[in-house]
C-alpha cells in the first residue's frame, strides 16, 4: 500500500521527506508539494503518514494484491500519547482502535553522561552500565560454573 | 577527470563511529557514552534515527526477554533454545553473553517509557510465548532514538556509507568510513579510532513475491540494503554462515506477523483440508535432519519445509484460524495491534479483502530468502567473544571485534548468534560499544591514519554513476534503455532473477545445487562488472547504487557459502539438490569466508562450532 499526498492538503512542510526510511517522499518541483517518487520501494510504514501535519499522506493498498475501496488512517498524538487507528472496508464496515505508545514524557529520557562516571577499573568487568542493579538479579550470571572449554 | 571532481568534501574526526542508527546502532552509542563519557561519539545513518531500521515501522512484542527477575528463564535455557532453532550450529559464547545483559535493556527500555502489557495478577510482563513479551510498540523506535540523539556528540543523518577506510600502514586496521550526502551530495570523510558496524541485513537479494508497484512490501524493510555485510567484507572481515538466509512462515501478502496469534491467541494452522500437517510429518524430518526432528519446539526452518511441502502437494492455501480464538473484544484488540504496530499493511490486506479475522481464516505462506544476524538466522561477520566464557579460539581482542583491528559490529553484522532481535541487538550495541571504548583507551597515542590517495581515489568511484548517467543521457531521446548505463534498479531485478533461478529462491521452493550456484556465479560476475556502469539521475538514485553494490557483494558471499556448506542444514530455508541430508559427521561448523582486498581473491573453510552449555 503505497502512500500518496492529497494535492488539496499538502502545503510542501517537507516534514513527510526529512522521515521517510526509504528516501521516496520527495518535494515535487512544479506543484511544491510532496509525493512518492518510488512506490516499489514503500514499506507502508506509515512514517510519513503520522509525521503530516496536514493530515495529507494517505495509503491505497499494493496494486498487485489490495482490492481498491479501503481506508486505514491513524492519528498519533505525541501529547496525549495516544494513536487512534479507523479501518474501513471495501465493503464498508469500520472498526476502530486506540493505543497507548508512551507512558514517559518525550525528552524525558535521562542521558548516560548525567549518571555517576564509571569506577576506575570497571571498564575490563563484563557489567554494562547500570548493571546489576538493571538485571533486577543479584549478580551478572557467568558461564564459568559450567566449565567452558578453554 | 571527472565531471563531479569538485564536489566539497566534509572531513569528521571521532573517536567512536557507529554506522546505522537501528536498535545495534542506538545501544552501540548509549554504551559509548556511558563509558566514555568524555570521548566524541558519532553516529551515522543513512535516513533518520527517529524512523530508521527495521523497527522504524514498531513492534508488537520483544522476542528477547529472560525474566531472571521472576526466575523464568536462565541464559542457558536460551542458549539451549537457540541452539536447537538453528539446527546445532550458534556461537553460544556470543549468544550466552546477549541472554545475561538483555533483562537490563529490557528495564531500562520500560523505564525510558515503552508501555508493556502486563499480567494483572502477577504484575509481571504479559508473555507471548517462552522468550516474548508484548508491548505497545508503536513509538519503540523514536523512544530508543531518543536515548541515542542525547548520547551522541553528532548525529549524522540522511548520509550514505558506502566504504570503510583501512589505516594506511596496516590494512587490517580501521581507520574510518567514507559516505556522501544524499541531500546535498557532500563527500563525508569519518576518521575514527574505532568504528562499529551496526548497518542493516539483506532484502531484496531474492526475488521477492510481489510484483511491481507491491516489490516493496518485502517482510523485512526494502531498505535494509546488507551494508551490514557489503561494508565489512570488503575491508577484509571473516564472514561466516552466510548461506544461513531466513525464510519466514508469515501472512500471505503483507507478511503480518505470526507470533502473537500462534503462541499468546493460540490460533492454530492447518492445510486447506482442516489437518494438522506439521505432526503428520515428523517421520519426514527424521529422514532429513535426523536427532534434530525431535528437538522442541520444532525449529523454525522445519516449520517452513513442512508449511511449503503442503503447498507443492497442492494442498494449500495453509491457514491461520484466527476466528476460531477470537471470543473476546480484548483478544480482537491484541490481534489488531499486534498489525498496526508493526504491519500495517497486512491491516490494508484485511480491509481491502473483507477479511474479519473474527470470521474467516487467513492465509500464511513462506516468504522470499532474505540475509541477516539477528532473527531466527546467524550470518555475519566473525567476532571475538566475551572474556569470560568464550573458548581460546574464540576470542582474539576486544568483545565484538572482528577480525579487522579496530572493527567492531552489532546486530545483524555479527554472525553465529541468533534470536537477538531488537533487545538483543541493542544490548549487543551495548556490548560492542563499552568495548569499543576500552580499546580506544588503550590505544594511546597510536593512532590510525586513513590514506589520503585513497579517499581521492573513492571520491571518484562514488559519484561515478552520477557521471555514468549524465554521459549515456545524452545518447539517447528519452526513457530508460541505454547501451551505456543500467539503472540501480535494473541492476537489482537481476540480481533477484539469478539469486532467486540458481541460489535457491522461491521459484524453485528453495532449491539449488553445485550446477546451479556455478551457474549462477558466473551471472554474478558478470553483474559485479557491471556495477562499473550503473547510472544514477539523482542523488537518491546514487543512494540506490551503492545499496545495489551492498547486496551484489552480500549476495556474492551467500552464493559462494552455500556452495561449500555440502549438505541441507536448514531444510525450509534452502536445499542443495545434490545433499539433501543434514551430515553432521562432515558439516557440524561453521562455514567462513574471507575476501582478500589485495588479490580479490575469495578463501573459503571451516570454523569450529563448541558447545558450551550442557
Amino acid at each position: 500500500m503505497p502512500t500518496f499526498t492529497y494535492m488539496s492538503r499538502c502545503d510542501g512542510c517537507g516534514q513527510c521527506v526529512d522521515i521517510c526510511p526509504s528516501d521516496i517522499m520527495h518535494i515535487d518541483p512544479v506543484y511544491r508539494r510532496s509525493f512518492n517518487i518510488e512506490p516499489n520501494f514503500c514499506w507502508e510504514c506509515y512514517s510519513c503518514v503520522k509525521a503530516c501535519p496536514q493530515h495529507a499522506i494517505d495509503v491505497r493498498g499494493y496494486a498487485d494484491f489490495a482490492p481498491l475501496g479501503h481506508s486505514v488512517r491513524v492519528l498519533r498524538d505525541e501529547k496525549t500519547r495516544i494513536i487512534t487507528w479507523k479501518i474501513r472496508y471495501r465493503d464498508g464496515r469500520l472498526k476502530e482502535f486506540t493505543f497507548p505508545i508512551r507512558t514517559t514524557p518525550w525528552g524525558s529520557i535521562k542521558p548516560p553522561f548525567e549518571y555517576a562516571p564509571p569506577m576506575a577499573g570497571s571498564l575490563s568487568s563484563p557489567l554494562l552500565a547500570h548493571e546489576p542493579e538493571a538485571l533486577m538479579v543479584v549478580a551478572l550470571p557467568a558461564l564459568s560454573a559450567l566449565g567452558p572449554q578453554h | 577527470m571527472s565531471l563531479f571532481a569538485s564536489r566539497k568534501t566534509r572531513y569528521v574526526d571521532t573517536d567512536i563511529l557507529v554506522i546505522g542508527g537501528g536498535f545495534g546502532g542506538c545501544g552501540a552509542t548509549y554504551e559509548s557514552r556511558y563509558w566514555g563519557h568524555d570521548l566524541k561519539i558519532t553516529l551515522v545513518e543513512k535516513a533518520n534515527i527517529e524512523r530508521s531500521g527495521a523497527v522504524a515501522h514498531g513492534l508488537s512484542a520483544i522476542n528477547c526477554y529472560m525474566g531472571m527477575r521472576w526466575n523464568e528463564n536462565r541464559p542457558e535455557d536460551f542458549v539451549r533454545y537457540v541452539r536447537g532453532d538453528l539446527m546445532g550450529l550458534v556461537r553460544e559464547d556470543l549468544v550466552f553473553d546477549i541472554a545475561r545483559h538483555v533483562d537490563s535493556t529490557v528495564h531500562k527500555f520500560e523505564e525510558w517509557g515503552l508501555p508493556f502489557f502486563k499480567n494483572e495478577a502477577t504484575g509481571r510482563y504479559l508473555r507471548e510465548g517462552k522468550w516474548q513479551v508484548l508491548i505497545h510498540g508503536e513509538s519503540y523506535k523514536p523512544i530508543i532514538a531518543e536515548a541515542a540523539r542525547k548520547s551522541a556528540s553528532e548525529v549524522f543523518n540522511r548520509i550514505m556509507v558506502t566504504h570503510l577506510l583501512p589505516d594506511r600502514n596496516n590494512p587490517e586496521r580501521i581507520a574510518g568510513a567514507i559516505g556522501f550526502n544524499v541531500r546535498t551530495g557532500e563527500l563525508h570523510v569519518f576518521r575514527a579510532k574505532a568504528v562499529i558496524v551496526a548497518a542493516g541485513g539483506a532484502s531484496h537479494i531474492f526475488r521477492p513475491r510481489s510484483i511491481g508497484e507491491g516489490a516493496g512490501r518485502t517482510w523485512y524493510a526494502p531498505w535494509s540494503s546488507a551494508s551490514a555485510y557489503g561494508l565489512v567484507l570488503k575491508a577484509g572481515a571473516r564472514m561466516v554462515q552466510m548461506e544461513n538466509r531466513i525464510v519466514l512462515a508469515r501472512f500471505k501478502d503483507g507478511y503480518g506477523p505470526v507470533g502473537a496469534w500462534s503462541l499468546l491467541l493460540k490460533a492454530p494452522t492447518t492445510n486447506a483440508y482442516g489437518e494438522n500437517y506439521e505432526a503428520a510429518r515428523l517421520d519426514e524430518f527424521k529422514a532429513l535432519v535426523g536427532k534434530y526432528a525431535e528437538t522442541v519446539p520444532l525449529p523454525t526452518c522445519l516449520r517452513c519445509h513442512a508449511m511449503l511441502e503442503e503447498i507443492k502437494a497442492g494442498r494449500g492455501p495453509v491457514y491461520m484460524h484466527t476466528e476460531r480464538v477470537l471470543d473476546s473484544k480484548e483478544k480482537e484488540e491484541i490481534g489488531w495491534e499486534d498489525f498496526l504496530d508493526m504491519t500495517i499493511g497486512q491491516a490494508v490486506v484485511w480491509a481491502s479483502q473483507n477479511i474479519d479475522p473474527k470470521e474467516r481464516p487467513s492465509e500464511l505462506i513462506t516468504s522470499e530468502p532474505y540475509i541477516m544476524g539477528s532473527h531466527a538466522t546467524c550470518s555475519g561477520a566473525w567476532a571475538s567473544g566475551p572474556e569470560d566464557c568464550a573458548p581460546d579460539d574464540y576470542q582474539w581482542g576486544y568483545n565484538r571485534m572482528m577480525t579487522v583491528t579496530g572493527l567492531f559490529g552489532s546486530g545483524d553484522t555479527i554472525g553465529g548468534s541468533a534470536h537477538k532481535f531488537s533487545s538483543g541487538s541493542f544490548t549487543e550495541g551495548r556490548i560492542a560499544g563499552k568495548a569499543a571504548v576500552r580499546y580506544v583507551a588503550e590505544q594511546g597515542k597510536n593512532l590510525p591514519q586513513v590514506d589520503e590517495a585513497q579517499i581521492r581515489q573513492l571520491g571518484q568511484v562514488l559519484f561515478k554513476p552520477l557521471e555514468n548517467y549524465e554521459l549515456g543521457r545524452a545518447e539517447i531521446v528519452a526513457g530508460t534503455v541505454s547501451p551505456s548505463y543500467i539503472t540501480p534498479l535494473q541492476g537489482l531485478q537481476r540480481l533477484e532473477k539469478l539469486m532467486d533461478e540458481y541460489v535457491g529462491g522461491i521459484s524453485t521452493f528453495y532449491m539449488t545445487s553445485a550446477p546451479m550456484l556455478e551457474r549462477g556465479l558466473e551471472l554474478l560476475t558478470l553483474l559485479k562488472e557491471d556495477l562499473a556502469h550503473l547510472g544514477a539521475e539523482s542523488l537518491h538514485q546514487l543512494q540506490r547504487a551503492w545499496e545495489l553494490d551492498h547486496r551484489v557483494w552480500t549476495a556474492e558471499a551467500v552464493l559462494r557459502h552455500t556452495l561449500y556448506r555440502q549438505e541441507t542444514r536448514w531444510p525450509g530455508y534452502y536445499y542443495r539438490g545434490d545433499f539433501p541430508k543434514l551430515n553432521d559427521a562432515e558439516w557440524h561448523a561453521f562455514t567462513a569466508s574471507h575476501y582478500d582486498t589485495e588479490s580479490g581473491e575469495w578463501e573459503m573453510g571451516k570454523l569450529p562450532v563448541h558447545q558450551i552449555v550442557e
